[in-house]
């Protein structure tokens, strides 16, 4: 009798030889490009368009984000030591790196907050302007992933330590990783998009 | 259990389906600790010189080229190594480059069409 092969567990059996978690992360991280897509596009759209300040040249302190932005890409360097940890087994390194990875983005969640306090104190709200909406929504949403991703990292702690990872402990961690590495990403096109390229002041 | 599974594998694999089996070992071996932080440091000394840029004195078209592609530069990195894009099966990387294309393409209209690239 053949085999039903409807009747598997997807977790059995794909038809691709692909792992379907694996896949679908790809393709959600594929549908997240055309999301943040989108906000950078309607930033560069509405680019210098605001009427009144403050503008971004008003508000907007380089040195600041630019060890935020060290932060956030120190961070993808210590995530993909702890999946090198896990590729080994070494689960409490693992544990360590993932902590590690989690901290560095809370100190840039941290500086992002801080930073939005900054702007608001100077009077830029997001209904103040085009620039003060489109910064805030954009920057917002990123804001939104890490702090997901942080919940993420975290929630890998807790499972590693519960003994409740699977035996195949490098693969969560993998999963994880590559949504660590995509916001890692779009912060590397939105620092140099938004905070990096001058927007001109309306004359 | 093992035997029906084999069987099924055996099944599959004669009808031209992989060995979901074989799904969760990657493509090529990933990088040591040491190729990662390789990719690091040059990771944060594109960061210094695109922060370098920005304070350069330089203006308008060439400064965003420059820092559009050294961001372009650091995004291929994390893609190809920390992402294992690099490593996967290159499936992988049609699903994203598609999705990478796909918004590339559609926000680029967008903003032609709004004529955001015509001088003011």
């Amino acid at each position: 009798m053949a085999t039903d092969y409807a009747t598997l567990s997807p977790d059995e059996h794909t038809t691709t030889g692909l792992p379907n978690t694996k896949l679908a992360m790809w393709l959600f991280l594929a549908s997240e490009c055309l999301l943040f897509g989108a906000l950078i596009t309607t930033y560069v759209l509405y680019r210098g368009a605001s009427v009144t300040g403050p503008y971004p040249a008003d508000v907007f302190d380089i040195p600041f984000t630019s060890v935020s932005s060290f932060v956030l890409l120190a961070s993808s360097l210590t995530m993909v030591l702890s999946l090198v940890a896990a590729e080994k087994r070494d689960y409490a390194r693992m544990r360590i790196w993932l902590l590690t990875t989690a901290f560095l983005g809370l100190t840039f969640v941290g500086g992002q907050v801080y930073e939005f306090t900054v702007f608001y104190r100077e009077g830029l709200a997001i209904s103040t302007n085009l620039f003060g909406t489109t910064f805030y929504v954009l920057t917002g949403f990123h804001g939104v992933h890490v702090t997901v991703g942080i919940l993420m990292l975290l929630s890998l702690v807790g499972m590693s330590w519960g003994g409740r990872m699977p035996d195949d402990s490098a693969f969560p961690v993998e999963m994880v990783g590559l949504y660590w590495h995509f916001v890692d990403i779009v912060w590397i096109v939105i620092f140099a998009v938004v905070y990096l390229i001058p927007t001109p002041n309306p004359a | 259990m093992d035997e029906q599974l084999d069987q099924f594998h055996q099944e599959a694999g004669e009808v031209g389906i992989p060995d979901p089996r074989e799904a969760h070992a990657p493509h090529k071996e990933h990088p040591s600790a040491k190729e990662y932080v390789r990719i690091g440091i040059v990771l944060a000394a594109l960061t210094a010189i695109e922060v370098w840029l920005s304070y350069s004195g330089l203006e308008g078209a060439v400064l965003i080229a420059l820092l559009l592609g050294a961001a372009f530069l650091k995004f291929v990195l994390v893609v190809l190594w920390f992402m294992h894009l690099k490593f996967d099966d290159p499936r992988y990387s049609r699903f994203f480059v598609l999705g990478i294309a796909g918004a590339a393409t559609l926000y680029l209209v967008v903003l032609m069409t709004f004529g955001v690239f015509l001088d003011p």
